[in-house]
């Protein structure tokens, strides 16, 4: 891939005390294309998403998003610039329905400017644009799933709305923290058309994965963290191959799996 | 010159005073609003053993503190536990009793002129060109001594070091055998006894009032968040720094200033530096 | 083993009467409609009822309450933030209203509004340091705000100092007063019920839930918080300008504690989240806090006790165990 970075992140470090959670991490994503990270447990993944997005202060490096430093910028910020993310711990609004979910990130500055969604009130708007971004993400449309409370959907479509809830701000790039995380398997196979389907439709993706199998059936190139470095980048082919990702995951099956069926 | 002595003698005082409450929360994170009625209360009960009842003075100060420190022991025994862990709960419940407290003091008739306690010491010596009096050098003396003496007590004592541990970090401190309510309760009764050490010392300055409590609730809770919340050495640091700016602008203002002063202090340390001067809490918001 | 376990279902009518079914059957429309009837037809004939000029005044009184309570309950319960000063609202707007009719004399007329807005505006600009923060701090803050301010009155001897000021105009009649202050409370009642099930009404039960999530989304937090602050305190300013004009005198007994703790245990104990609840508890407690007046401060004692009794016992509250029982129906089934 060539061309500008749509997302160029520099030497990025934090320190908690005495602990470097990241140390100098750099990485480039480039506009369309899926960039996987992986990494054992431990090793900064999510310490990377939420520097990358605001939520937490590096300690020192810079992150540019189309050309512009987000290194400083609070969270709702980036995400008005149209870089998004799901969370890995997922955070519904529990007390509301599903499609109500999205009444929020509809209600926000960047989907009234991007989408012209306009008005409101409770036989608006952004109840129909809700199930029409469910119906997207793979909520069967004339049943009653949307209109259930989001603390009794199961994680299949808890996952799907957290996706929803970024597709609502019209991001042009999605940091998915751990989607198939959770799922199970016949779950994962009906997330892997969403993702592609994003992809198509231009948007480009940082997934953090441990599901390495899925993962790399998706991913253009894959960034392996270890102890907050980076130890390798390359495609999925490269990476399952890398000595240093080996004894990185050393004892863990699933390389030796995904390497089984390569 | 005068202006030094006496802002020791502010900033020591203010130190006392929120010293109880610094130790609550530093320890079991609750914000005991209860401080500025214990604190009333202690004087009261110093009056009643000294006046009423004919003890001697230092029979009821001692007395007085172990009996506050029972007070608040059983506050968060019977009370205060139920509601552990939801902030906002203890707020209220904590400010509801102190409130319960002090109203029933105004209503029960303590109220006026009539109620002080005796100077430990009379008389005044210069220092320095200025007048001090003894009284207040005992203040000075004994809440330095104070300073110290809790300084060591968390450094070396088995308990001093289980109270450190739980305010670091109450989990790691459940596994290692120390019982967090159990420490809770310590801290809790610590923290009355300190408050009325400090009403002890500092009431016999003035009148025994109800407002006292109040003012000493705010003073004691500016100290702590201008020194930051969990960090005792903020808390003294912060306590001279108010107290000296308390001092100044009764100098240079005008002597009714010494609220505004607290509130301001209160209100840029939430502006510039939510934490406080040294305070541990640096993510005040929730964690991702 | 034979267990038994409490079972608890919607009761048929509530299930029937569902949306837009309701139109069904009167018998529907009056098991929506009576509970909302009841409560707007007793406000309003309340003042014609009341044996006494005293007793008049002292539903002017729960008025004021009211508005106080709707809105500690909707910051605690539909924005996440806890305000223990409710003095801090009416003492702004009280004094707000009282130099706007002394110093510039300006009818009440005008002065209620004004002190309205501009009070919510200089409420939130006050409480706008501790937004960004925790809870804790703002309940801090809202706790000592009408403290301090209250000394500070005191000890700068402005605004009238420990006298406050005189002179202030009233209502133009008691039944102006008297309807004013209940409408003003129905339509702050029902408003903010409609305004909590309206889109911005979801966002800030959002930043109460799950302000992470709410960043996420692109929006900023601490201005929602802001605009509920802002929502909040012009309810309290409102019941500080209507107090003075009753009174017709302004002063630092109206950052009195009773303004902050009655709206609490008046919340707790009609309801809380309910914004109905509220209401009940001030008609409940307001009577009975007037009788007790005779007592001095030992009212205050009496409402920390019952607060104090509710949140340890983590008690639902009357709205909340009427709306149960109204719905649903419970009942004993075998396991």
């Amino acid at each position: 891939m060539s061309g500008e970075p749509i997302l160029d992140v520099r030497e990025v470090t934090k320190a908690f005390g005495g602990i470097l959670a990241l140390n100098r991490v750099s990485l480039k994503v480039f506009p369309g294309e899926i960039l996987g990270v992986i990494g054992p447990n431990g090793s900064g993944k999510t310490t990377l998403v939420n520097c990358i997005t605001g939520f937490i202060r590096m300690t020192s490096g810079k992150v540019l998003f189309k050309g512009k430093d987000i290194s400083r910028k609070p969270a709702h910020k980036i995400a008005d610039l149209g870089l998004t993310r799901t969370f890995q711990i997922m955070r519904p609004y529990y007390s509301l329905p599903a499609y109500k979910n999205l009444v929020i990130p509809l209600f926000s500055p960047r989907a009234r400017r991007t989408g012209g969604w306009r008005g409101g009130g409770k036989l608006g708007d952004r109840d129909t644009v809700g199930i029409d971004i469910l119906e997207e993400i793979g909520f069967e449309r004339d049943s009653f799933v949307p209109y259930k409370l989001a603390s009794s959907l199961p994680t299949g479509y808890l996952k799907r709305l957290e996706l929803a809830r970024c597709l609502a701000l019209k991001p042009q790039m999605i940091i998915c923290d751990e989607v198939f995380s959770g799922l199970s398997m016949s779950e994962i196979a009906s997330m892997v058309p969403i993702i592609e389907r994003l992809r198509m439709d231009g948007i480009t993706l940082l997934m953090i994965e441990h599901r390495l199998r899925e993962l790399f059936r998706v991913a253009n190139r894959v960034i392996v963290l270890n102890f907050g470095e980076k130890i390798m980048e390359g495609t999925p082919e490269q990476v399952m191959n890398d000595e240093k990702v080996k004894e990185a995951y050393f004892g863990s099956e699933e390389v030796e799996e995904v390497m089984k069926h390569a | 010159m005068d202006i030094i002595i006496y802002g020791i003698i502010n900033s020591i005082s203010l130190a006392l005073m929120a010293l109880g409450f610094a130790l609550v929360y530093g320890i079991s994170r609750l914000p005991n609003f209860a401080h500025g009625a214990l604190y009333v209360v202690a004087g009261f009960i110093t009056w009643t053993l000294l006046k009423a009842a004919g003890l001697n003075y230092l029979l009821s100060i001692i007395l007085a503190m172990a009996i506050t420190g029972l007070i608040g022991g059983l506050l968060y025994q019977f009370i205060l536990i139920r509601v552990r862990g939801m902030a906002i709960s203890e707020i209220i419940a904590s400010y509801a009793m102190g409130l319960a407290v002090l109203e029933g003091l105004r209503w029960g008739g303590f109220k006026g002129m009539t109620y002080t306690l005796p100077v430990f010491a009379q008389g005044s010596i210069m220092i320095w060109g200025v007048p001090v009096d003894y009284h207040r050098i005992i203040v000075v003396g004994i809440g330095a001594a104070v300073v110290l003496f809790l300084w060591i007590f968390t450094r070396s004592t088995r308990v001093g070091l289980a109270l450190r541990g739980m305010a670091q970090d109450e989990r790691a401190s459940l596994m290692l055998g120390i019982d967090s309510d159990v420490m809770a309760v310590v801290a809790m009764v610590l923290g009355s006894a300190l408050a009325a050490l400090a009403a002890i010392l500092l009431l016999p300055l003035g009148n025994i009032v109800v407002e006292a409590g109040y003012n000493v609730l705010i003073l004691a809770i500016a100290v702590c968040i201008v020194g930051g919340l969990g960090s005792w050495f903020g808390a003294v640091l912060a306590a001279f720094l108010i107290g000296f700016a308390q001092i100044l602008t009764v100098a240079y203002v005008g002597s009714h200033f010494q609220m505004v002063v607290a509130i301001l202090a209160i209100i840029i340390t939430l502006i510039l530096k939510p934490s406080g001067l040294f305070g541990k809490q640096k993510e005040l918001e929730e964690r991702v | 083993m034979e267990q038994k376990r409490k079972e608890r279902l919607d009761r048929g009518i509530k299930v029937r009467s569902d949306t837009i079914y309701a139109l069904m059957s009167v018998k529907e429309i009056a098991y929506l409609v009576l509970p909302r009837l009841v409560l707007i037809c007793g406000l309003l004939i309340a003042p014609l009822v009341m044996p006494s000029m005293y007793w008049q005044r002292v539903i002017s009184i729960v008025c004021i309450y009211c508005l106080l309570a709707i809105s500690f309950d909707f910051l605690a319960h539909f924005v996440g933030l806890v305000s223990l000063g409710g003095a801090f609202f009416i003492g702004v707007g009280s004094y707000l209203a009282a130099i706007l009719n002394t110093y510039w004399g300006l009818s009440p007329v005008l002065t209620i509004p004004l002190a309205t807005i501009f009070g919510a505006l200089i409420c939130t600009i006050l409480l706008l340091p501790c937004l960004p923060l925790r809870g804790v701090y703002f309940a801090i803050v809202t706790l000592m705000y009408p403290l301090a301010l209250a000394r500070i009155i005191e000890a700068l001897d402005i605004f009238g100092g420990t006298d406050g000021i005189m002179g202030v105009t009233s209502f133009p009649g008691r039944w102006v007063e008297l309807y004013f202050m209940v409408g003003m409370v129905l339509i702050f009642l029902f408003g903010m019920r409609r305004l909590v099930n309206e889109d911005i009404g979801l966002v800030f039960r959002a930043v109460k839930d799950n302000d992470q999530a709410v960043r996420a989304s692109g929006m900023n937090v601490t201005f929602f918080k802001a605009i509920g602050v802002c929502i909040a305190s012009a309810m309290g300013c409102l019941g500080g300008a209507c107090l003075v004009h009753i009174y017709m005198w302004a002063g630092i007994s109206q950052f009195a504690l009773d303004f902050s703790i009655l709206p609490i245990a008046a919340t707790v104990i009609g309801g809380a989240g309910t914004l109905v609840g509220p209401v009940i508890g001030c008609i409940i407690l307001v009577p009975i806090s007037e009788l007790l007046r005779t007592f001095g401060t030992l009212r205050i004692v009496f409402y920390s006790l019952i607060l104090v009794a509710f949140i340890v016992f983590r008690s639902e509250g009357l709205m909340v165990y009427g709306q149960r029982k109204y719905h649903q129906f419970e009942r004993w089934v075998r396991v």
